[in-house]
């Protein structure tokens, strides 16, 4: 018990904390972009897995963390590319529209492997970040885009207006502003926030292994809907989760407590009672789901 | 128009596959003119983690390439994503009138058991078979079982010899009997050498997909090393990537599974407990080339060279002549029954 409580206060833990924290983190403020301006974003799972998957092997083809980590982030926004012409442009439902993207991009990430390398599960090996949180780039990226995401959301022009067709497309489009345009730039941004996201799945870990999103996708959702859609919350939000992960590996580790079955869901507990502490309502914004 | 739309837009979808696809793709190997046809069709399912995992799978393909190459068999392999897909994979093989199917994971147990009475024309042989019924395994199913347990000790006991903070770690896959027998079996392997040692021990989860999580691997293993282990051992399948990832950032020693990870990390990879799956795989083969393929489980220990570690040229500077003529006299200790180990 003593080590397990010592291990919870070292930098060790703090970095694993911020480590596990970083793809939930930047897929959350995506998912926020997104949905803020009125298209659910159920697709985040997709943007992940594709943006580890290019972080990966962009970064196995050219030798190169930029590289990999820019592709992440065209990889994010070219699946929120197919998710806008979908959701936006044809009207589609965007809850089936993000569920498929979701299932298509397991399988496209496997198809890309299979032909390129041969084989359906695994990407080459190659040097990647490596563990550290401070000498890895993309901490230094999600670092800033939480503030950049907080303060152009809130305080730009672009953020009102992305508010703005969430809660009240027809306004806007009085205004003589154009709805999808604006939906257009929320998603493809959000989804090169994912993407980046994705990118801390495979670059830490030295290549990429079919899946390996594992549900963070539906997590980072989560912590979107739970922060009542304010991304400064959703990054906490994400925060929390980054912790319970953390302590849930060190109280396996030491052999305390709770099943790890049990604790995995700590935060989701939290989520709960603090949901029922303060049944203050939070609407999601007004036109969410709803094609203009 | 909406539909029409929708429809225009998966046909480019589609057409951008196909012309993906064709660019990206080596060409395809062509049998020589005038080989011979083969002795035998085989066909072969991967488990979770895939083919080219460095580990599990990857012993079982170089088993099988081994068996076209020396026996002449024609091979087919599927590497199917997950759930419905696994069954579906072994259905498609066997119901090509295959002479052999082999399903390479537990997880394959249930749905070769089913596919053995439908299909009673087929061998079928699975790795890491686990009975799922108290019924007899169908006659056309061979169980290819494994005493993980025994070579689990044995590196359980270099880690034992080798530690110098006293203190071991173990990251799991999947929490299920098989790994746990890794578990047991290391645990007991430390004790016996360093009863005064510490074991860590953590899994990544209760699914499959436990596996195929190397991020989540690597926080495990991080948090064994931050605690003081200075060797991790991992039975994880791909999950043991972020495993042998954080050893490398850390500079630590780690013991690989399955297939000799060394090449994974030369600085860091003390040894691996190998599991000679490519053995079973290639001996399957050639008992039905030859006619003689039978049903019933197998289990290859120690005895039987079937489960091992690692210790040569590439590791020797990892591994001390003492710690290797320690751990071969225990080996002959479990061989000769002298040293009980237990598997849960």
């Amino acid at each position: 018990m003593s080590g397990f409580v010592a291990s919870l206060i070292t930098l060790g833990f703090l970095a694993q904390v911020l480590r596990i924290a970083i793809p939930y983190v930047l897929a959350a403020l995506g998912g926020t972009l997104s949905e803020r301006a009125g298209v659910i974003d159920l697709a985040l799972e997709a943007k992940l897995l594709m943006g580890a998957f290019a972080a990966a092997v962009l970064g196995y083809e050219t030798g190169s963390i930029a590289i990999g980590i820019a592709g992440a982030a065209a990889a994010g926004v070219a699946v929120a590319a197919i998710q806008a012409f979908w959701s936006v442009r044809l009207g589609a439902d965007q809850v089936v529209t993000g569920i498929a993207l979701n299932l298509g991009a397991f399988g496209f990430t496997r198809y890309l492997l299979g032909v390129r390398y041969g084989q359906g599960a695994n990407s080459p090996r190659f040097d990647g970040v490596g563990t550290g949180v401070l000498t890895n780039p993309i901490s230094w990226i999600a670092a800033a885009l939480v503030a950049l995401v907080v303060v152009g959301l809130g305080q730009t022009r672009l953020g009102l207006r992305v508010r703005a067709v969430g809660e009240r497309p027809d306004a806007v489009a009085a205004a003589g502003v154009s709805v999808a345009r604006v939906r257009w730039l929320a998603v493809l941004i959000g989804g090169a926030l994912a993407g980046v996201g994705g990118a801390q799945l495979s670059l830490p870990v030295d290549g990429f292994v079919a899946e390996a999103s594992g549900g963070r996708g539906y997590v980072a959702l989560a912590a979107v809907i739970m922060s009542g859609w304010r991304p400064g919350r959703a990054a906490l939000w994400c925060l929390a989760f980054g912790l319970a992960d953390a302590v849930q590996y060190r109280m396996q580790t030491h052999g305390v407590g709770l099943p790890a079955e049990l604790t995995r869901l700590l935060p989701y507990v939290l989520a709960l009672v603090l949901l029922a502490a303060w049944p203050r309502r939070v609407a999601p914004p007004r036109a969410l789901g709803q094609p203009d | 128009m909406r539909t029409w739309r929708l429809v225009a837009a998966l046909v480019v979808v589609n057409a951008a596959l196909l012309i993906v696809g064709d660019a990206l793709a080596p060409a395809p190997a062509r049998p020589a003119p005038g080989a011979a046809p083969p002795r035998a069709r085989i066909g072969l399912v991967f488990d979770v983690g895939g083919k080219d995992d460095r580990s599990f799978n990857d012993v079982a393909w170089r088993g099988l390439v081994r068996a076209r190459d020396q026996l002449g068999v024609a091979i087919t392999t599927i590497e199917p994503s997950d759930g419905a897909d696994r069954e579906a994979a072994l259905r498609q093989l066997a119901a090509q009138d295959l002479d052999l199917v082999i399903g390479v994971g537990f997880i394959f147990s249930a749905d070769l058991e089913r596919l053995a009475r439908e299909f009673p024309t087929v061998a079928f042989a699975g790795i890491d078979y686990a009975p799922t019924g108290p019924d007899q395994p169908p006659p056309n199913l061979a169980g290819l079982r494994f005493r993980e347990h025994e070579g689990s000790f044995i590196v359980g006991a270099i880690a034992g010899l080798s530690t110098r903070t006293r203190t071991v770690g173990f990251v799991g896959g999947m929490k299920i009997p098989l790994i746990r027998k890794f578990e047991a079996g290391y645990v007991a392997g430390v004790k016996h050498v360093c009863p005064a040692c510490k074991v860590f021990s953590a899994y990544a989860g209760t699914e499959p997909k436990a596996f195929a999580d190397p991020a989540l691997g690597q926080e495990l293993a991080l948090a064994q090393y931050e605690g003081g282990a200075d060797i991790v051992f991992h039975a994880a399948g791909k999950t043991g990537a972020g495993v042998i990832a954080a050893a490398r950032a850390k500079g630590k020693r780690v013991i690989g599974v399955d297939s000799d990870q060394f090449h994974e990390a030369p600085c860091c990879v003390l040894t691996s407990m190998v599991k000679q799956v490519d053995v079973a795989v290639f001996d399957a083969v050639a008992d039905v080339v030859a006619g003689r393929f039978h049903g019933g489980i197998r289990e290859l220990g120690l005895a039987d060279d079937g489960v091992g570690f690692v210790a040569n040229a590439d590791n020797a500077h990892l591994l001390s002549a003492d710690v290797v003529a320690r751990a071969r006299a225990l080996a002959a200790d479990v061989i000769a029954g002298r040293i009980e180990v237990p598997s849960q």
